[in-house]
């Protein structure tokens, strides 16, 4: 086989993603009243970046065969956080910028240390810590307020040029800063080879255990990224249960849209931030097809459980009864 | 839960000291721990009043707590708890509004609910080979959406019916709640279950390796579906319960479940690799969270905090011995 084949293979489930993103907002944007204009697409892509942030930082932990519940909660307590910390004058809101993003990268890194140090199992931990984290954005916003730097959260939120929505440029800056270096490290293979075969990975002495903490600790920083973001586009922080929640679960949706196998060891990022951008964009569908609001946390729930239930085709591929049981 | 019944006490207590999981006794310290607690902060903690409350109480988590732990037993999780009980509660009281027929039809038509979730959670398990960890929060996904477009987004106004009040308030025999009456029953099944049927030894033995159980004859994918069905019916009649108690169903009457219901199970010393663990100790797991959240909410720790203490403790009780074996 040819270089660009077995490349085309690996990022196969990236490249779907792309094209159903690509055809779903065709769709989106040839239906919607204003049409594809730059308002159309700066609206879009801000609500976008939200999910492909927390998208993003889900993806990390899956890849190592893992899976993290507090992602949502690190996004809500990131939002909490921000709406004390980044306001006033540009050094203060630069310090307020790095407590956030250090307090994400924190929240990470003990989800690590729970499951990598304690051994504990990914679901329950987090399940746990979220439920700390969520306590602590109560503690900082028993009710939604607050306020951020409006300059900046215009400046990031808005436009580049008139045409270019500026928070596509922070996630591809994001994306080259954060994904690009860490999938090409040692820690990042690292990452990997822990998701696809953890003995095996041990058994080569690769360094599997700084590689799993490198994964949370950085999927902590990224839901921060998220959450900051949250908070330059509402104004606000808002301690919401619900929207936590529903952001853990729309990150899984969107891992598995990009082609991220759960089972570890296999997927990109950028796979998932398509399969944010695609989620996102069919939960919008319905508001330019005249549907009630109403419906759609029905829609958006049968498009995950679809979403879910294709991977089942890879059981017409098994030979062997046997492969059922991993 | 296989004790010997010859022998008094005193030949029995040796043996069964030896037998227990120490999680399990480790669980019962706690809840002793945090009476002996709780009865410095205030008498009336050791009252005969206050600890029938509180098994009262305990009694709806242990309901659903029950089903979680089958499903944790064979290795797999159902996280579609919140809203299989919020279906439960709220099916049963809507039902309850279509007449006579609908009033009789009322707590088993919220538990079908229930059990029609939790088959499809255990088609994609078993059949399709879905991780259980998504397709439960798919289809919780899915319940919450048909839930909201069935109430328009608020809660309904249906109220649940007598018998539901009766069971999830009542009293049968004098000073014994029904409902921890009901719990008590569902317990005895479900260790019967468990220790006595072949159906309960495959769930062991699936949830230690369900290749080997798979080899040896057993129909493991139905096994499985069938678990996920009991879960859902089970998390669905705890909601019933909860809506008999609380006199109506709510939105998010099914959120406060999930994390103390994984809880109580794992507290209790069943793995959440699956293939070990007793009722025993789910019923430990049961009391001990109840009691901590009693005792938070007697302390007037605000939502934050009890969060917080709730998350740590967890935390810190699993660390204390429901650590993975190192890999070697």
């Amino acid at each position: 086989m040819k270089d660009w084949r077995y490349w085309l293979a690996e990022q196969r489930g990236t490249l779907l993603a792309l094209g159903i993103f690509v055809v779903m907002f065709v769709i989106y944007t040839s239906n919607h009243p204003a049409g594809f204009t730059a308002n159309v697409v700066q609206t879009a892509s801000n609500k976008g970046v939200l999910l492909a942030f927390v998208a993003m930082a889900q993806t990390l932990v899956v890849i190592t065969a893992g899976i993290d519940l507090s992602v949502g909660m690190i996004f809500t307590l990131t939002n909490c956080l921000a709406s004390w910390l980044v306001i006033g004058s540009g050094i203060e809101t630069a310090f307020g910028v790095i407590a956030v993003l250090g307090t994400g990268l924190l929240c990470g890194a003990i989800n690590g240390a729970i499951v990598i140090y304690g051994r504990l199992q990914p679901i329950v931990a987090t399940i746990a810590t979220g439920a700390v984290y969520f306590g602590i954005a109560l503690l900082l916003r028993p009710f939604p307020g607050g306020s951020v730097n409006e300059d900046l959260a215009d400046a990031l939120t808005g436009r580049l040029f008139g045409v270019v929505p500026a928070s596509l440029i922070v996630l591809l800056a994001v994306v080259l800063i954060v994904w690009v270096p860490f999938s090409r490290s040692v820690l990042g293979r690292a990452a990997y080879a822990a998701g696809s075969s953890e003995m095996a990975a041990y058994m080569s002495g690769v360094p599997i255990r700084r590689g799993k903490f490198a994964a949370y600790a950085l999927a902590g920083l990224l839901a921060a990224v998220g959450g900051l973001f949250l908070t330059f586009f509402t104004y606000t922080g808002d301690a919401a249960y619900a929207s936590g929640n529903a952001y853990t679960l729309f990150s899984i949706a969107a891992v598995v849209l990009g082609g991220v196998s759960l089972f570890g060891g296999k997927g990109s990022a950028i796979g998932a931030i398509f399969g944010a951008l695609a989620f996102r964009t069919i939960g919008d569908l319905l508001f330019v097809f005249d549907f009630d609001p109403l419906w759609q946390p029905l829609f958006q729930g049968v498009i995950l459980l679809i979403a879910v239930s294709l991977g089942a085709f890879a059981l017409f591929r098994v030979r062997n009864r046997l492969e059922w049981f991993l | 839960m296989s004790e010997t019944t010859i022998g008094g006490i005193a030949g029995r207590m040796p043996k069964f000291i030896r037998r227990a999981d120490p999680a399990v006794l480790t669980a019962f310290a706690c809840i002793v721990l945090l009476l002996f607690l709780g009865s410095l902060y205030s008498r009336s903690f050791l009252s005969p009043e206050y600890l029938l409350q509180q098994l009262k109480v305990a009694s709806f988590l242990g309901v659903i707590a029950t089903g979680m732990m089958l499903v944790i037993l064979l290795g797999q999780i159902d996280l579609s708890v919140p809203w299989s009980v919020a279906v439960g509660a709220m099916m049963a009281s809507a039902v309850a509004a279509f007449g006579p027929a609908g009033v009789a039809l009322a707590i088993p038509f919220g538990i079908f609910c229930g059990v029609a979730i939790g088959v499809v959670n255990g088609i994609g398990v078993a059949y399709l080979r879905i991780p259980s960890m998504i397709i439960t929060l798919a289809t919780n996904a899915v319940a919450q959406g048909l839930m909201v477009v069935y109430t328009g987004g608020f809660s309904p106004q249906d109220s649940s019916t007598g018998a539901m009040r009766y069971l999830a308030t009542g009293f049968a025999i004098p000073g014994v709640p029904n409902a921890v009456i009901i719990w008590a029953l569902i317990g005895a099944a479900m260790v019967f279950v468990l220790t006595r049927t072949s159906f309960g030894r495959a769930v062991y033995g699936i949830g230690n390796r369900e290749r080997a159980a798979y080899l040896s004859g057993i129909d493991t994918r139905r096994v499985v579906m069938i678990a996920f069905a009991i879960s859902g019916g089970l998390s669905a009649f705890g909601g019933v319960l909860l809506a008999g108690y609380a006199s109506k169903a709510a939105q998010s009457m099914g959120d406060a479940y999930l994390l103390p219901s994984i809880a109580a199970v794992v507290l209790g010393g069943t793995s959440i690799l699956g293939g070990r663990g007793s009722y025993l100790g789910t019923v430990a797991g049961v009391i001990l969270i109840t009691l901590l959240q009693s005792i938070l909410s007697v302390m007037q720790m605000p939502e934050a905090g009890r969060q917080i203490v709730y998350g740590v403790v967890i935390v810190a009780m699993l660390l204390l011995y429901g650590r993975a074996p190192a890999s070697r």
